[in-house]
């Protein structure tokens, strides 16, 4: 192997270069998936054993396949450049053209806020496990206010956000209260919160005033138009972004100002890296672990009422349910961004970019969406192992421990 | 089995742990490896053991080079180590856990329980090891799960027992049943290789006596040796240390510590009635052996440890079980006993590391926002007064050397405005210019007017930089003596003498 110079080494051993690293080593586990998975596919390579076709045939047939999939994935994603070309020779169709990109920031918006969320408890050295059912609470509690309250929009939009924000802070007050004061375990207990939250979402929406009038089942009243956070180019555009990424944009911007330059993130950070050196520095362990899970509940349950607010309008009992579990997702989107508010959320516009694609690319090829999962979750795992993957590409770096630290398991 | 150490050398990047270390265990003896923390003395058994691979040397066993690529291969060989820190599965009985690994079956490779137990009572009667094989670990104190470990080894046949620090954790009382158990299982022939650093046991039991002294063997003592010649050895005294400072003027109390008491995790109180005063302008050196309290006095200082009964008083202020941020703001500069884990963040920036116990003061922050180019102009100031070695003041803190990690430790206590300062095992591990440094810095705070109290098992350290010396043993202090006491005196005082005896003696 020819000798790599210093200079690259060292640009490859930077975070962000490790981070592309491993999407492109995603993309690769996905293309296997393609070949095993896809029957023309396949059948090409079972040709070499039985001399029909050949290894040419073979290639062309896996490139076309896997090149069509990641293709429809980019412009079911972002932008089809055709079609962009046909609107702006034409002024026409600009509504397909953008749809895309308004799908993914859509799908985007309130996953960054969770994400950060979890990511501020993550970078304190504590896991908060529970932000789903703190962004379900937070979706019951914004809808509560924004269903019931007739008030101009100037003062119903912020109501309703500021009830989600409290749903969540007192959700996520409970487990930093139990760990502070009894030493229990905030992964247990946040986790186990996810399904109180569950069943108290089904409560909420079965036996109380908040059920839809005339309706026996699990379904919400509607927002008032008031409470809306209305389409960024209005509701006849048909594009379904909307001023929640804005919100989503002032939170990146907060907390990264938050981590890095308020004295409070600092104190959180240093009890991250170092309980013991922050209890002698005269960090009150207490008080950081009870704000910890106060910010993160509240930045969670602002993910859920953005999601109502912006996009659903209503909830129903499945509300952030299964893989619509932001919360959850949330996780692994922290882990992908290194826990930083910038990187959290350019983790949280790819994973959005590779949902919204992977169905763009089920309809048009019949590759199934799974793949799309699949890549998300083989890129996570490439993150989750640094070493891993300077391995493959043969880096050696002294950086390796700061980024195992990024992704280490959980604490004691 | 007769067990040779020769010329064992084991480093870890630039820092040599073991350097040229010799010694040979006869069948039947109890030989001690005696020395400090940080002496060498745990990765010189895992050498043995197998854990750690030696740069240098070899080990013999009767007169056959050997060596282990993992400590499978070392328990083989007949060699068995009870750690520090036990290697037991809590929720298992005591004979499931003796088994491990080696369990006696049945047909169809089913556990064989009732040959278990035989084998454990078995063991039990022959080595007066008394343990009910039925227990749960769990439920056992510390001394039994202790013989569990013990029976284990022996369960797999060895023939030198490693005991790695085996009485920092026990009672007194377990502490003498273990020296029966020792004793009976010297008299069925089996070696055992005693790592301490407690003199008393140590002379108690012992055949032989190694003395280890930063990684290298600094003697060989015979049990007979006085307390006093073995705690000379180790604590040592091959660098002569001279400070260069002119008597002090002190003046009214800074720290008063009354009738102090204090507990260790386990509950025993191991700060015993201390008490003392730190005067303004003078250093007030505080020696004694390792683990006699020093610890946990420095940890009830600081707020980091509850104070059972007495009071603390810094400069009229009560700060009795306040908190570390309160005894902080006191005015109390700390510079902590483990540096790595209590007084750094490795993954920061020497920047923030100066600043670390100061973040929302001024100027370093305003209304809740840091000011960084305050924090960085701190750091340029610090880097420069206190010549530490750094390539920046945003570099790593763990980029630094020991030395120079140390220095920020001490720059950052001594730019607060300070009362008091309280310095544990300050040198350290630390080259003979970063202890020159960091011992200038110590008598310039003296000389400002302030008090300084230097917790230190370095007799040396303790002779050069004291106005006045305080020995501790045992949670109490057993004589507080000018510098200018022979090395004999302090020896004597350090295990538990009598100032008036020792001054007789």
């Amino acid at each position: 192997m020819p000798k790599v110079p210093r200079w690259l080494r060292r640009a490859f051993s930077s975070a962000v270069l490790l981070t592309f690293l491993a999407i492109g080593l995603g993309l690769i586990v996905g293309t296997f998936v393609v070949i095993i998975t896809t029957t023309p596919v396949l059948d090409a390579w079972r040709g070499l054993f039985h001399s029909w076709g050949g290894p040419g045939h073979a290639l062309k047939t896996t490139f076309d396949y896997v090149g069509a999939a990641y293709r429809d994935m980019f412009t079911g994603a972002i932008i089809d450049p055709n079609s962009l070309w046909h609107s702006i020779s034409t002024g026409q169709g600009w509504t397909s053209t953008l749809t895309p990109l308004s799908e993914t920031l859509t799908y985007a918006t309130p996953l960054t806020i969770a994400s950060i969320g979890v990511g501020i408890t993550f970078q304190t050295g504590l896991f908060n496990i529970g932000a789903n059912g703190q962004a379900i609470i937070g979706g019951i509690a914004g809808v509560a206010v924004g269903s019931s309250l007739h008030l101009p929009t100037v003062f119903l939009v912020p109501l309703t956000l500021l009830a989600g924000v409290l749903g969540g802070v007192i959700t996520g007050a409970l487990p930093g209260l139990l760990k502070s004061f009894t030493g229990a375990h905030e992964v247990i207990v946040t986790l186990m919160f996810n399904y109180v939250a569950n069943l108290i979402l089904i409560f909420a929406l079965l036996s109380t005033p908040l059920q839809q009038p005339g309706q026996g089942n699990d379904i919400s009243r509607n927002l008032l138009p008031g409470a809306l956070l209305s389409p960024l180019f209005g509701t006849s555009s048909g594009l379904r972004v909307n001023w929640g990424v804005f919100i989503a944009a002032g939170v990146v911007i907060l907390a990264w100002w938050f981590l890095e330059r308020s004295s409070l993130g600092f104190e959180f950070r240093v009890s991250g890296a170092n309980p013991h050196a922050a209890r002698v520095s005269g960090i009150n362990p207490r008080k950081i672990t009870i704000l910890a899970f106060l910010i993160s509940g509240g930045l969670a349950g602002l993910a859920g009422i953005t999601e109502v607010a912006g996009t659903t309008h209503f909830i129903d009992g499945g509300f952030l349910v299964g893989s619509a579990g932001i919360g959850f997702t949330a996780i692994t989107v922290s882990l992908l961004g290194r826990n930083r508010p910038v990187g959290i959320m350019w983790g949280a516009l790819l994973f959005a970019a590779l949902g919204v694609g992977g169905r763009s690319m089920q309809a048009s090829t019949g590759i199934p969406l799974d793949l799309a999962t699949i890549i998300q979750y083989s890129i996570v795992l490439f993150i989750a192992t640094p070493v891993m993957v300077q391995e493959i590409f043969r880096i050696r770096t002294r950086s390796t421990t700061e980024l195992q630290l990024a992704s280490q398991g959980w604490n004691t | 089995m007769r067990v040779e150490l020769r010329g064992i050398t084991k480093r870890f990047g630039s820092f040599t742990a073991n350097d040229q270390i010799s010694l040979t265990v006869e069948p039947g003896q109890i030989h001690c490896l005696l020395g400090e923390n940080g002496a060498g003395k745990s990765t010189l058994m895992n050498v043995l053991f197998g854990l750690l691979h030696p740069d240098e040397g070899e080990i013999l066993i009767d007169g056959k080079a050997v060596s282990f690529a993992n400590s499978g291969e070392a328990v083989r060989q007949g060699i068995g180590m009870v750690h520090q820190h036990f290697m037991l599965v809590p929720v298992f009985t005591v004979a499931e856990n003796v088994v491990l690994g080696f369990e006696p079956t049945k047909s169809f490779d089913r556990l064989d329980r009732k040959k278990a137990d035989e084998d454990i009572r078995e063991a039990s009667r022959r080595f007066g090891l008394e343990v009910d094989p039925d227990a749960v670990v769990e439920e056992l104190p510390v001394g039994i799960q202790q013989r569990v470990e013990i029976l284990k080894a022996l369960n797999h046949d060895a023939q030198l027992l490693i005991l790695d620090e085996p009485t920092a954790v026990l009672t007194p009382q377990e502490i003498d049943s273990l020296i029966e158990i020792m004793r009976s299982l010297k008299a069925a022939g089996k070696s055992i290789l005693f790592i301490s650093h407690k003199l008393r046991e140590v002379r108690d039991v012992s055949d032989v006596i190694t003395v280890i002294r930063q990684g290298r063997v600094v003697g060989t003592a015979q049990p007979s040796d006085s307390e006093a010649q073995l705690a000379s050895l180790m604590v040592g005294r091959d660098v002569i240390l001279t400070v260069e400072k002119q008597v002090g003027t002190p003046g009214a109390a800074r720290l008063e510590i009354r009738d102090l008491v204090v507990r260790d995790d386990r509950g025993v109180a191991v700060v015993d009635g201390v008490t003392l005063d730190v005067l303004a302008g003078e250093i007030l050196a505080l020696a004694g052996v390792q683990g006699n309290g020093q610890t946990e006095l420095v940890e009830a200082l600081a707020g980091m440890r509850a104070v059972e009964s007495g009071t603390i008083v810094l400069d009229g202020q009560d700060i009795t079980n306040a908190s570390p941020r309160h005894v902080l703001d006191a005015g109390l500069g700390h510079v902590p006993e483990d540096r790595h884990r209590d007084g750094l963040v490795l993954s920061m920036s020497v920047a923030d590391n100066l600043v670390l116990n100061t973040p929302r003061r001024a100027p370093f922050a305003s209304r809740g926002t840091r000011r960084r180019a305050e924090v960085r102009r701190n750091a340029v100031e610090r880097i420069r007064d206190f010549d530490i070695r750094t390539e920046s003041p945003e570099s790593l803190v763990s980029s630094l050397s020991g030395g120079n990690q140390q220095k920020v430790i001490v720059a950052r206590e001594l730019s607060r405005p300070i009362k008091v300062l309280v310095a544990a095992q300050p040198t350290r591990g630390l080259d003979v210019g970063s202890i020159e440094y960091v011992h200038r810095q110590f008598v310039r705070q003296r000389n400002e007017g302030q008090g300084v109290l230097i917790v230190s098992s370095e007799l040396d350290e303790v002779l050069a930089l004291g106005d006045r010396i305080a020995v501790m043993h045992h949670g109490k202090i057993t004589g507080v003596v000018s510098p200018t006491t022979s090395r004999e005196t302090i020896g004597l005082l350090m295990t538990g003498v009598t100032l008036e005896e020792a001054t007789r003696a």
